[in-house]
């Protein structure tokens, strides 16, 4: 199947079996290995991309059904100001130890703010409830997110 | 430079991971790459008949037990799991051969075709069949004092019995390896803890020379003893695939394969005897530790160690008998998990004083208090408590930040409030650090030093705190410190990255080699300055007997958790959870908050929510849908202190720390499920049915 889509923000022309996950796309024939495959069924997102703005599960999501939409990964998301307030937000609170989780909690941090630039700590847990990191035990990353807020006042 | 070593300082590795730029093995390409798939057994005990392999096309291969060219035996502690399956299987799960080829989808429908025909037998499926049968893998004894005359004179016996779950330790990223042979030489790259136990295994599978297999770890996304032992298993099956194909194979395990066949958390069952004098003081216990080892040994005698090790956790218990046995049941192996077998013991332990005192009308914590061991008391094992113990002081930290005394006194029915103390033995256990006999180089050229270690970075902040140390013991900047990659054919084998060592042992020999560096700076422009451990003289163990000084020192904690039980789902919230930390001197207390808070979340995960089980040999929770692990809505807000108790073998005074906080939280939530319902919580999980049967009881 022929399917036209933006990824970081160039149009593709590619043809592709429509059930081919997004997340296999990116990572195998475009090289895109900010995104983590943690276990291909929706529940860590290791795997989060924005998909026209909104943080969604690659693994889950069909090549025949990003027709036309816009896809950001972390390679692209890293050059805004949005990313560098994460970057020292996230590193400020100590919120990275493994790092495989990381990357999806950015991109889902991105959403989170990008709908609700203000989020109270129980709209923070519950935004970044997708994500799962077995090392951190959370805390330090929605401090990473507090802090991302407050140096990044006015970007989201 | 010269800076207060506990100030944080920004980790070396976070913003690469943060930029996604990190590279784990999944990650990196190889030119010819061929991937590698497992035929694993369905069965839980059988023998093979015979494998029917389909029309294998070109370009394809099935490795089996055949090509291996040495030992089909995955070496450890005890080597008993083959690298493929020989006549028969043992566990739902167990490898029998690889498939391996270019395109993936390929290789999964060749797999999908191969038929094993198996004759069945009849497997240990629990426990209490494998105690039955007397399935026992190891079998430890030791005393302490005269426990019959102290049974013999008690004025009260009570008894009481504990049991724990399985525990999965979903490391984000899942396990894999790759290897490939450049000439003569196999090398071995991958997601991994101890370099050299995978290069151990190596040699003796492929039966190779030294100086031909090397072995680097790449980026580990979390291992938490998860990948200690295992990967050498992963790491010998994809060294003879790369040695039949002559190409490069790659074998990573998706989140299902990882669950069903990976290490887990020894279930236990732990049963007490106590006995109590005129003044209801513990004066001797009669304890029986049973550890679900699996279908293989492997690692659990020494997993089993420690967990006999620290059984009486931070009491002064004069007498003691203690039994403790691993037992084989057909299921998959149990092996290294964050605390190593501790977690087991200790919650048993302290539930088992705080039912005592529940039962004596004494208040816990008190009860507790009275048994506290002080310096110079014997250990369990007849050593000795050589350092300065600060319980009191973290006693008092953890009842006024949290209120406990006014609290336990005054919670509502459903709401309760819980403490637990509880220590950790730093480094390996007995022997163990004059077995490994790590070394360590630091190499100095004109203003620039590299760090040679073979503990690796797996998230914990390794990388960071032993740059640190050696930087702020040499006063120069840390962008001086460089760290050597983790290539076995480029750093001394300084031990595995295991066992809270890392930090105290392997930072304690940089922090010397540093120190004599210093002296000689302007010596030369390069030169190289090298340590090996040495067991300090004070300290006696005797590992037949199972008596003397079974660690050189001890970490210490208390935790109290804040719960909340839902009166109609009997749903389990944490409120609040404090912790109070003697870890000698914290390097870096952000990577350390990072440590303990982490550490919790785990705790918590086990004591609560993460049930694993098993049905007829087959686990029943086999992804992250049915095994839930605490996401963000699950922990609660969390307040750490630490105390400050120099160690003097220690760099700048450090002890161990990762363990510690798994150790501490269970029990804490389990006191405070217990204060909540006015029941006993004597098993983990605490699951919300188990709750609701318990409450309405009488």
């Amino acid at each position: 199947m022929k399917i036209e889509f933006y990824l970081n923000n160039d149009p593709h022309e590619i043809e592709v079996d429509p059930a081919y996950r997004l997340l296999d796309l990116l990572r195998e024939d475009f090289g895109l290995t900010s995104v983590k495959e943690g276990c291909g069924e929706g529940e860590c997102g290791a795997c989060i991309v924005l998909m026209n703005g909104l943080a969604v599960n690659s693994c889950l999501v069909p090549c025949g059904s990003i027709l036309g939409k816009h896809i950001i990964t972390l390679e692209e998301f890293r050059k805004t100001d949005r990313y560098e307030a994460i970057e020292k937000g996230f590193m400020d609170a100590g919120a990275v130890q493994c790092g495989f989780c990381t990357p999806g909690f950015v991109m889902a941090t991105e959403s989170l703010l990008n709908q609700n630039p203000d989020p109270t700590d129980e709209e923070i847990r519950e935004g970044l409830s997708g994500n799962l990191c077995r090392c951190t035990g959370y805390n330090l990353i929605i401090k990473g997110v507090k802090l991302a807020m407050e140096k990044g006042a006015g970007l989201w | 430079m010269k800076e207060n070593i506990s100030q944080s300082i920004p980790r070396s590795d976070a913003k690469a991971k943060l930029r996604g730029e990190t590279k784990y093995i999944a990650d990196i390409p190889f030119d010819k790459l061929l991937y590698a798939k497992t035929l694993r057994s369905t069965k839980a005990k059988a023998k093979i008949r015979s494998i029917l392999l389909p029309k294998i096309p070109d370009g394809y291969f099935v490795i089996d037990q055949h090509d291996v060219p040495g030992k089909n035996r995955m070496r450890t502690v005890v080597s008993d799991h083959p690298i493929f399956a020989q006549d028969d299987v043992q566990y739902i799960g167990q490898p029998i051969l690889l498939v391996v080829g270019e395109d993936r989808e390929t290789v999964y429908n060749i797999l999908a075709q191969i038929q094993v025909e198996y004759e069945e037998e009849r497997p240990l499926l629990t426990l209490e069949e494998a105690e039955n049968s007397s399935a026992v893998f190891t079998d430890y004894h030791y005393d302490k004092g005269n426990p019959c005359a102290a049974f013999q004179n008690a004025k009260t016996l009570i008894e009481d019995e504990f049991a724990t779950g399985y525990q999965e330790h979903v490391y984000l990223e899942p396990n894999g390896m790759a290897a490939e042979f450049k000439g003569d030489t196999l090398f071995v790259y991958g997601s991994m803890q101890c370099p050299f136990y995978a290069k151990g295994a190596l040699l003796e599978t492929m039966d190779l020379a030294d100086d031909k297999v090397r072995v680097i770890q790449t980026t580990t996304g979390g291992a938490f003893g998860g990948k200690e032992e295992f990967p050498s298993l992963i790491a010998c099956q994809v060294a003879v695939a790369s040695l039949k194909t002559q190409k490069p194979v790659m074998m990573i395990y998706d989140r299902m394969e990882d669950i069903l066949c990976s290490t887990k958390r020894h279930p236990s069952k732990i049963r007490y005897k106590a006995a109590l004098d005129e003044n209801q003081q513990i004066v001797a216990l009669d304890i029986d530790v049973l550890f679900n080892a699996g279908a293989y040994n492997g690692l659990s005698p020494v997993v089993l160690q420690r967990g006999i090790f620290s059984v009486t956790n931070v009491y002064h218990i004069p007498h003691l008998r203690v039994h403790g046995r691993n037992f084989m049941t057909n299921s998959v192996p149990s092996g290294a998990y964050r605390g190593f077998g501790a977690p087991q013991t200790i919650f048993g332990t302290e539930m088992m004083l705080y039912n005592i005192a529940v039962k004596l009308g004494i208040e816990p914590l008190d009860y507790k208090a009275r048994h506290l061991l002080k310096r110079n008391d014997p250990t369990c094992t007849g050593g000795r408590i050589h350092d300065e113990v600060k319980m009191f002081e973290i006693l008092e930290k953890i009842t006024q930040m949290s209120g406990y005394y006014e609290k336990i006194k005054h919670s509502p029915k459903y709401h309760g409030i819980g403490a637990s103390l509880f220590l950790h033995g730093c480094g390996f256990t007995g022997k163990g650090e004059t077995v490994i006999n790590g070394a360590i180089q630091l190499t100095k050229k004109n203003q620039e030093v590299t760090l040679k270690v073979s503990s690796v970075e797996m998230g914990q902040g390794a990388e960071t705190v032993l740059r640190k140390i050696v930087a702020y013991t040499l006063e120069i900047q840390m962008e001086q410190i460089i760290f050597e990659k983790t290539d076995t054919g480029l750093v001394p084998d300084s031990g595995p990255t295991v066992a809270s060592r890392t930090t105290m042992i392997v930072g304690g020999l940089l922090q010397q080699a540093a120190l004599e560096m210093k002296e000689r700076w302007h010596e030369a422009e390069s030169f190289e300055v090298t340590r090996r451990y040495n067991h300090p003289d004070f300290l006696h163990w005797d590992d037949q007997k199972f008596h003397g000084d079974a660690y050189p020192v001890y970490s210490w904690g208390a935790n109290v958790a804040e719960i909340e039980i839902d009166p109609v789902t009997y749903e389990l919230t944490i409120k609040n959870l404090y912790g109070v930390y003697d870890v000698g001197v914290p390097i870096d207390l952000r990577s350390l908050e990072g440590q303990m808070q982490g550490g919790i979340a785990q705790g918590i995960g086990w004591a609560t929510i993460e049930v694993m089980e098993t049905s007829q040999g087959r686990l029943i929770q086999t992804n992250l849908t049915n095994y839930k692990i605490p996401t963000a809505m699950d922990v609660p807000e969390m307040e750490i202190e630490f105390i400050s108790n120099p160690y003097e073998f220690g760099p700048f005074g450090a002890k161990c720390a990762g363990e510690l906080p798994f150790v501490g939280a269970p029990p804490a939530v389990a006191a405070a499920v217990s204060h909540a319902l006015k029941k006993p919580i004597n098993h983990l999980p605490i699951r919300p049915e188990k709750l609701m049967e318990i409450d309405n009881e009488n």
